[in-house]
């Protein structure tokens, strides 16, 4: 099996300025993998058992409206994180996960980390505040979004 | 005085951009305002409504005037009516443009949100006809869903021609398999040597804002990363006062104004 080397690992924002022992610790549960165009990462409603830090391309989170079809709702680049329902029970994805260009990625086995981080309350509290903030920036973003700052011009209507 | 007279312009072809939005090409009837650059506007009035400041998005062949409007209010309403035949009144250019004869053999990074997207047009355009000028040209387009998106057929022409284009929606509908989220998200995709980019930024404020800081906190130097204050205006020549920002006049100090100058002023709740 290919493995993910520690500086592979503090090359990643999330990890930034984590000592080695730390980082060799989440390698052993890393790999690298690739997605071509088309492939699901996961299903909504399915076990979030792993997570991902995409190196390269884009992979959208969808979701499935009956009568509306799937409809993307976030779309993930180069340095983002994929998934974090994996870190709170019930550990199940919230949302669908597909590769909308050919991703490189690094995955992590999630039952793994949870297992590392049980056992290790210093590096669970440090890795849950790099969480934390990661989950933040997402939620800024999302708020802009809904600010609908491009807004609708409301019941626009010139002679047609 | 002359530049507080409109003069008459005839509308020569008028392109539906999307559902609120057209551009008008526009030709002199007889006298011409002057040739305008990337990033200057024109006071358009449309006889008998009202006269608004809108940015110019192209040129063509040299007497023409392209302006992209969305239609908002009352002015833009009319002016986004204007059938071919029908005669506008254009007064200037004003302002001062991007300043794009400043950052040749730099790198441009442009970001625009929604009708933002209309001046940086003239700045692709102009870049695109002497491509050797510039080093890459980057594009990044932020629009509230698919159906919003200015030029679609020209970004996929300018793709053609080695943009790098990159787009993405507020809302994605059924189908879309590009970006979907803040237009910040797309900085991290940019090919470009911050150091040696020069950004121009269109769009809301609030989008300028966190555009600009995300450039900046990438090594684009302050100076070099530039926004258009597209706030109210009135006269065009720095009379009136409408357009006030703290110590500038947009319509004549701006609208496009360096990163480094319009970040203390932006941030006052009051101005
Ligand atoms: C330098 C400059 C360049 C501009 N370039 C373009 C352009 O290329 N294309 C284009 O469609 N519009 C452009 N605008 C905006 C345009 O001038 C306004 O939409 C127009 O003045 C609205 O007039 P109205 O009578 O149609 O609507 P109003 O009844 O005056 O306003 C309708 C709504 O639009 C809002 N509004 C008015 N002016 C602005 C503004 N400047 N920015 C944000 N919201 C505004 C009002 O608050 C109101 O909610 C530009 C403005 C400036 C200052």
């Amino acid at each position: 099996m290919i493995t993910v080397g520690v500086e592979q690992l503090a090359g990643q924002a999330v990890f930034a300025e984590m000592d080695a022992a730390d980082l060799a610790r989440l390698a052993s549960a890393a790999r690298p993998v690739a997605f071509p165009v088309g492939r699901r990462l996961f299903e909504e409603g399915c076990a979030a058992d792993r997570f991902w830090i995409v190196q390269d391309g884009l992979v959208a989170l969808d979701l499935h409206l009956p009568g509306r079809g799937t409809l993307i709702v976030e779309t993930l680049g180069r340095g983002a994180i994929i998934g974090w329902s994996w870190l709170f029970p019930p550990y199940r994805w919230r949302f669908g996960a597909v590769a909308t260009r050919p991703v490189q990625a690094l995955e992590f086995d999630a039952r793994l980390v949870r297992f590392i981080w049980a056992r290790d309350p210093r590096l669970a509290h440090k890795l849950t505040l790099r969480f934390a903030e990661v989950v933040v920036d997402r939620l800024q973003a999302t708020r802009m979004r809904l600010l609908d700052l491009y807004g609708d011009a409301a019941e626009v209507r010139w002679r047609a | 005085m002359a530049r507080m007279r409109p003069v008459p312009y005839r509308v020569v072809e008028r392109r539906r951009e999307t559902r609120d939005t057209v551009t008008l090409a526009l030709e002199p009837v007889a006298a011409r305002i002057a040739e305008p650059s990337p990033g200057q506007f024109t006071m358009m009035y449309a006889w008998g409504v009202g006269e608004v400041p809108v940015s110019v998005s192209g040129g063509g062949a040299k007497p023409r005037v392209e302006q992209t409007v969305r239609a908002v209010g009352a002015v833009t309403r009319a002016l986004c009516g204007a059938r071919p035949g029908e005669m506008l009144g254009l007064r200037g250019p004003f302002g001062v443009g991007w300043g794009l004869d400043e950052v040749q053999g730099f790198d441009l990074i442009l970001a625009a949100g929604g009708i933002g997207l209309a001046p940086l047009r003239s700045v692709v355009l102009r870049a695109l006809a002497d491509p050797r000028r510039y080093g890459r040209i980057v594009l990044l387009v932020g629009a509230r869903t698919p159906a919003d998106l200015l030029y679609p057929d020209e970004l996929e022409r300018w793709r053609r021609c080695g943009v790098h284009v990159e787009v993405t929606v507020d809302r994605a509908a059924a189908g879309w398999t590009g970006h979907v989220g803040l237009i910040t998200s797309l900085i991290d995709l940019v090919d470009a040597d911050p150091a040696r980019a020069a950004a121009f930024v269109c769009g809301p404020e609030i989008m300028m804002r966190l555009t600009a800081r995300a450039l900046v906190e990438r090594g684009v130097p302050p100076h070099r990363v530039r926004l258009s204050l597209e706030r109210n205006m009135r006269c065009g020549v720095g009379w009136c006062g409408h357009c006030q920002l703290g110590p500038l006049l947009l319509c004549r100090d701006g609208p496009v104004v360096p990163y480094e100058r319009a970040e203390p002023l932006m941030a006052v709740k009051e101005l």
